[in-house]
């Protein structure tokens, strides 16, 4: 019986104990006719069986792309170490650190990864984390929503199309009022986005480097939020926040950023990691879990989840959100992968990334007929206009082995023939040669 | 205590990357760089392996410690799982592949992974599909809740309300609220629902009924047949929360009784470990007439047997996750679900409530267990009186044990709540038995015998209300 | 601690010190007792007006958190920043220093109860 451990002299003695004659008998109050109408499962699988079925599921994956697409969601090198330290039992098998007693592993993790989120970002708090930046931009507009008691967020259409979508289901009940400015070939609309800001907004939000792969500074933008008391919320890329100007540098009050390129392999969608992180005056209106600092009986230093008054375990339906179980091994491979690189492992690897998309996009742009969508400053991913449609590019790539991009078409009128291409340290100039000859041949 | 930061020294490098060819200043103009660089923490490799061992030795954890912690499931996690969901040709997949033209194609693994889990649990629990989206149980609750409230609007229903009861975990309030919902508490008489009680709050406007069951105190629902049939007629939906789903998986299908929404929590019920606080996934099963409003994308199935991704729904409410939830996670769910099968998953539920009972039986004689019936997977119960449920707790911490979970649900006055699981054998159970007697004992003769407890573990009793009031929420930079 | 004669009391647990056209309000000794040690105090801003019964601030301990009721139809005039800064002196003092805010009241401050009928509200 796999991982039952009773014997059947135990289970006897078990039975005879509790003073019932078989296994179903415990089970009596469920009468014969609530029991199950069917139960087809397959039989069960040895371990050996299992693994080969697996294996063989697994199999049908194509993982042998030489890939450009990004998106958002970046396949950047994760460190060998990352998954030894975070597949630890102590950690992989642990419960959400309710007693700190017997949980200072997680918690201080938990303290240094909000530590090292916070410096990365340049902000005053953080929380242990949310599940994906999509839902961290609906809770930070909530954050605003609560604070400023204001019900219109003005969002930049140049965020990722997918965490927007997001943001309209979560707040589909909320009654908040969306407000979305649209791009200018890529670019956000900053003059745009400044007129649509005024006394009934809550926040503005934005996306740094943007979808099109734009980087921007928003700093007039958030302090055009501040003079009408409305909150500026800023979603980054962590691995490029390591040389770009930071959500506290351009003013922001809460920033929010898709975790997964600190660790997190692509895995078809996840798990990611939601960080959220803000400015100190609205730390009440963080949602989910937080480490902080604190002594014991002796004195000694430790840590402990702190302000749960804030949370759904104690204030039920007037909790600043429902989140429960979040992300912590993710964020606790977050903060392995920074500890690895360091500064300038973080900041190099940003820098390959850019070195590298520039090749690109030089190559490219020599192709006749395709051109950058626009002079925005870029870092690791840029947006293409061919001279076809991208998306049928993109399906002759994928048959002859590249992964070229995203099609902005897909989510976005008007862009059939804009492609979203990404860099990352991994790609190499020979595959940047050979990608480039590939497409060249197909325009 | 030494944290990363206060082991960083200037210029120590772990896995640096090779030097680029050109820095960022060479590459963007300077008013869109950062003034300076994140300090983040600089450690060698061996430093950074030698940080985090030395952090994990100070974790209790299934792998390493008995953790009968009520309402959380902490079973035993084969490795075998694991392997499986870390294989390179599930890890190594872009989820924008799928949503390329054509791109299923090279994602057919992946679809089928998540095919076979909704399946699945579509069988185990009686529903007529799954979503995979949702990425922990309060997602799923959020979710579910969604999915109510765009039947209701479909129809043109006005309503208001969901009706909790007070034994649920605080999660089905907040979602609740999230989806626009007034939240009406509804008091347990002797552990159930009154359907008295629950008669006078069902109006027209009532939406949904969220339950658990079994419930948080480890009872099973008696009046669940009598509870459906009055929802029905005001046309409002059952909502399942199956956090409780490992004490009845094979002897009755939520589906089957008449719920029209389950989320499950498979970081609880099916193979997947905790990680610290998550990441989970919260699988949500609907009956047919919720089907239309599922989240998109949907995993569909050809005639020919390939795989699709179909985002034409009209009428779903949207994206719950980027793209089809935590992967990962539920890749072990499935793994779990198909190593066990058809006898084993039952099997599961028979030997997690055996256990549960057998520690009720054993207990009773020390502890006040305020039911005295058959328990399902966990049970509530009262240290005599005086004597502090969280005394008891921080003792068995000293001896190597979990402390089970505490003041949940605060309806039992200092609550104990012991899930042992099946994975535990009775040598482990009896154990506990042996140690909370003597604490029982102990704590009646002296009692600060329990209040200075736990005394060796690496900190002892550690002061919230300075944490609190202090706010130390990250280490300042020097 | 003996709740004052001179106070009028909310079955919410808030007391009010009615002077002259004026009240201050704060929550009852019960009220923090059962709270715990208070980490944190959320209170209106001066000016804010008010009705009966209206939640007008929250008090957070570790473990609970709970919403103050204003015990009449009123203004704020003043708000008690030491509470707001030090919340354990409401701990320590909850109808003297630990005071919450000071009201013009604009009603009546009728169905309030006096010190022997709330005694009977201080159950557990």
């Amino acid at each position: 019986m796999p991982y039952i451990p009773h014997t059947p002299e135990e289970l006897q003695e078990m039975l005879g104990v509790i003073g019932v004659n078989s296994l179903d008998d415990l089970f009596a109050d469920i009468k014969p006719d609530m029991r199950p109408k069917s139960f087809n499962l397959p039989e069960g699988k040895s371990e050996a069986e299992l693994t080969a079925y697996f294996e063989k599921m697994a199999g049908k994956n194509k993982t042998d792309f030489i890939s450009f697409l990004g998106a958002g969601y970046y396949d950047h090198y994760i460190p060998k170490a990352v998954d030894a330290l975070s597949s630890r039992g102590e950690f992989l098998t642990s419960y959400t650190p309710y007693q700190p007693e017997v949980s200072q592993g997680t918690l201080q993790s938990i303290f240094e990864y909000q530590t090292a989120v916070c410096r990365l970002l340049d902000m005053d708090c953080t929380n242990a984390s949310l599940f994906d930046v999509g839902h961290a931009l609906f809770e930070a507009g909530m954050m605003a929503a609560r604070q400023t008691k204001r019900s219109t967020w003005v969002v930049d259409e140049a965020i990722n199309p997918i965490w927007r979508k997001m943001l309209a289901t979560y707040s589909a009940k909320q009654e908040m009022n969306i407000v979305t400015v649209p791009h200018i070939d890529g670019k956000s609309d900053k003059n745009g986005l400044m007129k649509a800001i005024d006394d009934t907004c809550a926040a503005v939000l934005v996306q740094n480097p943007n979808f099109f792969g734009a980087i921007d500074d928003f700093t007039e933008l958030f302090s055009k939020a501040k003079e009408h008391k409305a909150l500026g919320i800023i979603s980054v890329y962590p691995v490029m926040q390591s040389v770009l100007k930071t959500p506290g540098e351009m003013g922001a009050d809460i920033a929010v950023a898709e975790g997964q390129s600190l660790g997190m392999p692509l895995a078809f969608g996840g798990p990611y990691l939601g960080i959220i992180a803000c400015k100190k005056d609205y730390i009440r209106q963080m949602p989910g879990r937080i480490v902080g600092k604190t002594k014991d009986l002796n004195g000694k230093e430790g840590f402990v989840l702190t302000l749960q008054a804030r949370e759904q375990h104690i204030r039920r339906a007037k909790a600043t959100s429902n989140i429960c179980s979040n992300q912590g091994l993710c964020a606790l491979r977050s903060i392995i992968h920074m500890a690895l690189l360091g500064p300038e492992g973080l900041k190099r690897t940003a820098e390959t990334s850019m070195c590298r998309a520039r090749s690109l996009a030089d190559k490219l742009t020599k192709l006749p007929q395709v051109s950058l969508l626009n002079n925005a400053p870029f870092g690791n991913e840029f947006a293409v206009k061919l001279p076809k449609n991208a998306e049928e590019i993109a399906e002759k790539m994928a048959e002859k082995g590249y992964l070229c991009g995203f099609p902005a078409g897909q989510y976005y009128q008007g862009m059939d023939n804009v492609l979203l291409v990404s860099c990352t340290e991994k790609n190499t100039e020979e595959q940047i040669n050979s990608f480039v000859e590939t497409l060249g041949g197909l325009l | 205590m030494r944290t990363l930061f206060d082991k960083s020294a200037k210029g120590r490098t772990a896995v640096v990357p090779a030097m680029p060819e050109k820095q960022a200043g060479d590459m963007l103009p300077q008013n869109l760089l950062r003034a300076k660089p994140a300090h983040l923490p600089e450690l060698s490799e061996l430093d950074v392996i030698r940080h985090f061992t030395e952090n994990s030795h100070k974790n209790f954890s299934v792998d390493g410690n008995f953790y009968p912690l009520g309402s959380c499931t902490m079973k035993y996690n084969a490795k075998v799982l694991e392997h499986i969901a870390a294989l390179p040709g599930f890890t190594q997949i872009h989820p924008l592949i799928a949503q390329l033209k054509n791109g299923e194609q090279y994602t057919q693994g992946a679809l089928q992974a998540v095919y076979e889990a909704e399946q699945l649990l579509c069988e185990i629990n009686g529903m007529k599909a799954f979503t995979m989206q949702p990425m922990s149980g309060a997602n799923g609750e959020f979710t579910g809740v969604m999915l109510i409230a765009a039947y209701h609007k479909d129809k043109g229903n006005k309503k208001t309300k969901i009706i909790v009861p007070d034994s649920a975990h605080g999660t089905n309030p907040a979602s609740a609220m999230m989806a626009g919902y007034e939240v009406v508490n509804i008091p347990s008489v002797d552990g159930m629902v009154d359907p008295d009680v629950l008669e006078k709050n069902l109006t027209d406007d009532v939406a949904a009924l969220m339950m658990t069951c079994p419930n948080t105190l480890g009872l099973f629902e008696r009046n669940l047949p009598k509870i459906v049939e009055k929802l029905r007629k005001i046309d409002a939906l059952l909502y399942y929360d199956g956090a409780n789903l490992n004490a009845i998986m094979g002897k009755m299908r939520v589906g089957d009784v008449g719920f029209d929404v389950v989320h499950l929590n498979l970081h609880k019920t099916m193979g997947t470990p905790h990680g610290g606080g998550g990441p989970g996934s919260g699988a949500v099963g609907v009956s047919e007439r919720l089907v239309p409003y599922l989240p998109v994308g949907r995993v569909e199935k050809t005639a020919e047997g390939t795989y699709r991704l179909n985002f034409d729904y009209p009428k779903s409410i949207g994206y719950i996750a980027p793209f089809l939830g935590n992967f990962s996670v539920y890749v072990k769910a499935l793994a779990y679900i198909s190593r066990l099968g058809k006898e084993g998953i039952p099997r599961a539920a028979e030997y997690a409530v055996l256990n549960a009972n057998y520690l009720r039986k054993k207990m009773e004689s020390f502890l006040t267990v305020p039911f005295d019936r058959i328990c399902m997977h966990e049970f509530v119960s009262t240290p005599p009186e005086g004597m502090k449920a969280l005394d008891l707790a921080k003792a068995l911490l000293e001896y190597g044990i979990h402390a089970p979970t505490i003041y949940f649900p605060l309806i039992v006055h200092e609550c104990l709540m012991f899930e042992p699981t099946e994975t535990e054998n009775k040598d482990t159970l009896d154990n506990l038995v042996t140690l909370m007697q003597e604490f029982v004992e102990k704590g009646k003769q002296d009692p600060s015998f329990l209040q200075q407890m736990p005394l060796t573990t690496p900190l002892r009793r550690l002061d919230e209300t300075l944490a609190a009031r202090s706010m130390v929420l990250k280490q300042e930079e020097e | 601690m003996k709740n004052p004669e001179n106070l009028l009391y909310a079955e919410s647990h808030e007391w009010l010190k009615v002077e002259g056209s004026e009240g201050i309000v704060g929550i009852t000794d019960f009220a923090q007792d059962s709270l715990g040690d208070i980490t944190f105090i959320e209170l209106p801003q001066v000016g804010e007006s008010f009705s009966k019964g209206q939640e007008m601030g929250t008090v957070e301990s570790v473990k609970a958190a709970s919403d103050i009721y204003m015990p009449c139809d009123c203004e704020v005039i003043a708000v008690n920043e030491e509470a707001l800064n030090n919340p354990e002196i409401v701990n320590k003092d909850p109808f003297g220093n630990g005071w919450l805010i000071r009201v013009a009241i604009k009603g009546s401050t009728d169905g309030l109860l006096n010190v022997q009928d709330y005694a009977g509200k201080c159950v557990h």
